[in-house]
Parts: structure tokens; C-alpha cells; sequence
């Protein structure tokens, strides 16, 4: 697939505002609660009311038709509409929908926002697992009894360590990395000590990934507000600009993926840095959405951080823990700071925490450039965000 | 596939149910198919017929699942590569989960579970 994106569009729309809201565990929340106050924050943030809201992107883990219950909830009449749902990469694919209507008149200021209580709902992850085997059937697969996501996760694993060699070490070497940067983000959910043998030694779930090797079940809501760039100069907060985005999807089930090693990431990726006229080495820091340990490994490879089947000497030594050579998921990725069901959101909101120079203790110095990616179904849907600052353009 | 009375997915089904593990394979390109479909994924031609497979495969990846023993203890899936040049998931029984590797050759046949037949695989050099 070959992605010719109107360059154009770079930096044409930045991201005005940010938030998150109820991370962590939140009894007595719902899933639209959650939204709302990420929602209410976001647009705050970007110096807006929710009435100049009129464009909505939005997608629930649950329910299917979200986008009207958000737009009845927050009190919007949005003219563009988005609920487009990839899993976990949906609120970043967002970004390039929402750049084409901005850019269109469609609409002036649009709203990207999720929300999910998970981790505190009386209707847990358990149900919505078995739910889902009724509602959204794999006919295929189910009747093998994978625990998904995780076991297909594990297939990709235990591939990766066939064709390249790749040790249960690497892997653990992506959780300890996500903790330490956690250790410095005040927010995240777990930052107790952890060394790579807890990762080896915790409980197995799906071999060869142990419970450290997946990531966390948190509540939490995130929100961020998209205008074009001309407005976002006058707007109060430093604008983020939207230098890159593409978005891919190759299969739905693992037992549909054609090479377990290689993500459609190749794809969001190519489209991202051609659009936004970068390579990977001109990015400081990257969010890349951890839901398993394999990912990380596999998104620094198919981005082209490193070559295919190199990710794991790439993360070795700290590689990417704070003072490696190159910061990924400095707010603890899924693995540490929280995990809310689908967590493309809160990496691009971490991107954009780290673009505005807000990152306290895990700010790193003078950041330009950052890369966000999420991951959807089980490796199935892919999408990369390039964001810059005002230097960039 | 004009003959089909029902969709692919209960076609497919009712021939497992007899005992009958089958595949599709496209006219027009050759290429085998699985999961069943209407139109070929390879090629796009609407030329697909079903075609016994040969049951032979290779264990493309493999993980167990952890389950507490009260519950019937760990399990193995696997993705197999059937010889046709298809892949699917399923399981391989007759050797401790741990025992099963990738690259290992396996052997469909039809089994049963909660009532439903389903494509399993043995390794005939190593069952217990
Ligand atoms: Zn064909």
C-alpha cells in the first residue's frame, strides 16, 4: 500500500489542548463520566468553551453507536462526526479525518475523546472478553480458546524468538524501562521497584509473556482538541503541530497475520515520516503503544528505529529507559503508568505533555520532535502520529 | 460456490461435522484458502470450490495457555501452516504443550468439543 498524502497538510492543524482525567483507579465513574472530564479539561486547555466545539472523534470499547450518546452527553452539534474504530489506534487514526474536515470548512475545532472504567465497572474486562465472543464472533479462533488479547500477542512473541533470536530478557528489558520512567511520572499507576529477573519470575500467562510482559487494566479518560494552525498561534497553549499521520490495517485475527514478526506499522509509518518529511532518527522521543512487551520491539523495528529483528539488542542495556538512546513511553507506557482499555490516546497526550515541555522529572531537554503510535485488535490495526513544535514547521 | 444453500462458514462447518476437513482453493490463481470466503483474498476471482486437504502442517508459532489445574490445566495453541500454503490456529494434543515447537510436523483430524467439531492436530512422531 502506498499512502500519497497531500503534503500540504503538514502542519496545517495542531493540537490545541490536552488532558486526561480519572487514570488509575477510579471507583464510582462510568465510561462517559470519565470522557467528560477529560473532554471538559481538553477543551479548557485549549481555551475554548464546549460549545465551540463542532467536530467529534470518538470510539468505546462497548458500544457501538458512542458517538451519539458523546455528542448528546456533552451538549454538542457537531458537523463532523468520527467514531471509526480500530481498537487501541483509533484516537490517533483520528488525526488524519479530522485534519481533511478541518481543513475542508467542514468543521473549526474538533474534539478527540475516550473514556473507559474498566479496571472499577462492576462489567469487567472478563465480560466484555466473553461478551464480545457473542457480539463480535472469530469463528476461527474462539473455539481454541486463546485468552485474547494476550495469547496472540504471545504467538508474535514466540515467533520473534524463533526467526531472530530474540530472549525472554529483551522482552523484559521493555517492562523495566517502562518502570523506571513511570518511577518518574507522579500519575502512573505502578512504580514499584522492578527488575528484569520479577519479570522473568512473575506469573505466566500465555508463554513466553508473564504478567509483567502485559500491560495494565486502569480506568481513565483523555481528550485532546484539534484546530487548524492559523487559530492555534492565537489559542493559550504552545500548539502541537500535526507534522505526519498514516494509518494501516492488514488483518483482524493473528491467525490471519501473514508474517507474525512484521505489523502494518511498515505502512502507518512510511506514510507518517513521507508526510511529515522526517526519518526516525530525527525523532527525540516515541510513544509506542505497549500493550505487550513484543510490541515496543516490534514497532522500533517496523518504524525503522532499527532493522527487523534487531529490537531486542536495541532495548538491551536500558537502551530505552531513562539516559538509553532513545526515550520511549516516558510516561510508563501501558505497562506502568495505566492501561485503560485502549491506550492510543494517552500516548499521542504524552507526546503532546512532552512537545509543551511539561514532563517534570521525565521531561527530556529540548524536545522538537515526537512520535506516537497505536496498535489495535490483536496487531492488527496501526497508526502513527509525527508531531512537532512551532521549530519544525 | 453456486451450489452452496447456506453461507461458507456453516458449509464449512457441516462437512467438519461429517468428518470431512476441507479448503478452498481459487480457480483462477491456485492458491488455497482458509478461513472460507466468497471471493478469493489472493486474487479476487469469484472461482472458489472446496478441496479435501491433505491434513499435513508445520507449527508456524506456538504459546500455552496457563490454566490452574482445578480447570483442566495449561493447554496448548498453535498457529499451523497447512502444506497447502494456509495458515489457522488450533491445538496439538497427544504431547505436553510445552513439547510442542515451531517448525514441528503435525497431523490433522477431526475432533469434538462442547459439541462442535473442530480441526486438531497430533505429531504422529512423538503421541504418548
Ligand atoms: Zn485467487
Amino acid at each position: 500500500m502506498t499512502q500519497n498524502i497531500d503534503p500540504s497538510l503538514r502542519g496545517s492543524v495542531a493540537i490545541a489542548g490536552a488532558a486526561t482525567f480519572g487514570c488509575g483507579k477510579v471507583p464510582g465513574y462510568t465510561d462517559m463520566e470519565l470522557l467528560a472530564g477529560a473532554a471538559k479539561r481538553a477543551v479548557a486547555d485549549a481555551g475554548l468553551t464546549m460549545q465551540d466545539i463542532d467536530g467529534l472523534c470518538t470510539a468505546s470499547v462497548t458500544a457501538t453507536m458512542w458517538p451519539m450518546a458523546v455528542v448528546e452527553h456533552l451538549g454538542i452539534r457537531p458537523g463532523f462526526i468520527d467514531g471509526t474504530m480500530l481498537g487501541g489506534s483509533s484516537f490517533i487514526a483520528h488525526l488524519m479525518p479530522a485534519m481533511l474536515a478541518l481543513q475542508s470548512g467542514q468543521c473549526n475545532a474538533v474534539l478527540v475523546c475516550y473514556g473507559s472504567a474498566q479496571r472499577s465497572s462492576t462489567f469487567n474486562r472478563r465480560e466484555i472478553v466473553a461478551s464480545r465472543r457473542m457480539l463480535d464472533p472469530q469463528p476461527y479462533e474462539h473455539p481454541y480458546d486463546p485468552i485474547l488479547p494476550p495469547s496472540a500477542y504471545a504467538l508474535s512473541a514466540a515467533r520473534h524468538m524463533h526467526e531472530y533470536g530474540t530472549t525472554r530478557e529483551q522482552l523484559a528489558e521493555v517492562a523495566v524501562a517502562a518502570r523506571q520512567w513511570a518511577q518518574r511520572h507522579p500519575g502512573a499507576y505502578d512504580r514499584a521497584p522492578l527488575s528484569l529477573q520479577d519479570v522473568l519470575d512473575a506469573r505466566m500467562v500465555s508463554d513466553p509473556l508473564t504478567v509483567r510482559d502485559c500491560c495494565l487494566v486502569t480506568d481513565g479518560g483523555g481528550a485532546y482538541v484539534l484546530v487548524r494552525a492559523e487559530r492555534a498561534k492565537d489559542l493559550p497553549r504552545p500548539p502541537v503541530y500535526v507534522l505526519g499521520n498514516g494509518t494501516a490495517c492488514w488483518n483482524r485475527q493473528i491467525s490471519s497475520m501473514e508474517d507474525l514478526t512484521v505489523t502494518a506499522t511498515v505502512d502507518s509509518g512510511r506514510a507518517a515520516f513521507a508526510m511529515a518529511g522526517l526519518t526516525p532518527q530525527d525523532i527525540q522521543v516515541a510513544q509506542l503503544y505497549d500493550a505487550f512487551t513484543i510490541n515496543t520491539l516490534l514497532f522500533l523495528e517496523d518504524l525503522g528505529f532499527c532493522k527487523k529483528g534487531e529490537g531486542g539488542a536495541f532495548v538491551e542495556n536500558g537502551g530505552i529507559a531513562p539516559g538509553g538512546h532513545l526515550p520511549v513511553n516516558t510516561n510508563g507506557g501501558g505497562l506502568s503508568w495505566g492501561h485503560p482499555g485502549m491506550y492510543g490516546i494517552f500516548a499521542l497526550i504524552e507526546a503532546v505533555q512532552q512537545l509543551r515541555g511539561e514532563c517534570g522529572d521525565r521531561q527530556i531537554a529540548g524536545v522538537q520532535t515526537a512520535l506516537a503510535h497505536g496498535n489495535g485488535g490483536t496487531l492488527s490495526s496501526q497508526s502513527t502520529a509525527i508531531l512537532g513544535t512551532a521549530e519544525t514547521l | 460456490m453456486s451450489d452452496n444453500e447456506t453461507g461458507v462458514q456453516r458449509a464449512w462447518q457441516a462437512r467438519l461435522d461429517q468428518g470431512e476437513f476441507m479448503l478452498q482453493q481459487c480457480g483462477a490463481c491456485d492458491r488455497h484458502v482458509f478461513y472460507p470466503r466468497e471471493l478469493c483474498p489472493h486474487c479476487g476471482a469469484d472461482a472458489l470450490s472446496w478441496v479435501p486437504a491433505s491434513g499435513q502442517g508445520t507449527v508456524y508459532s506456538v504459546t500455552t495457555v496457563r490454566r490452574k489445574d482445578e480447570a483442566g490445566g495449561d493447554y496448548n495453541v498453535s498457529l499451523v501452516d497447512l502444506d497447502e500454503g494456509v495458515r489457522m490456529m488450533s491445538r496439538v494434543e497427544g504431547v505436553a504443550p510445552e513439547a510442542v515447537h515451531i517448525g514441528m510436523r503435525v497431523t490433522a483430524h477431526v475432533g469434538m468439543k462442547d459439541g462442535q467439531a473442530l480441526v486438531l492436530f497430533t505429531t504422529p512422531g512423538e503421541q504418548q
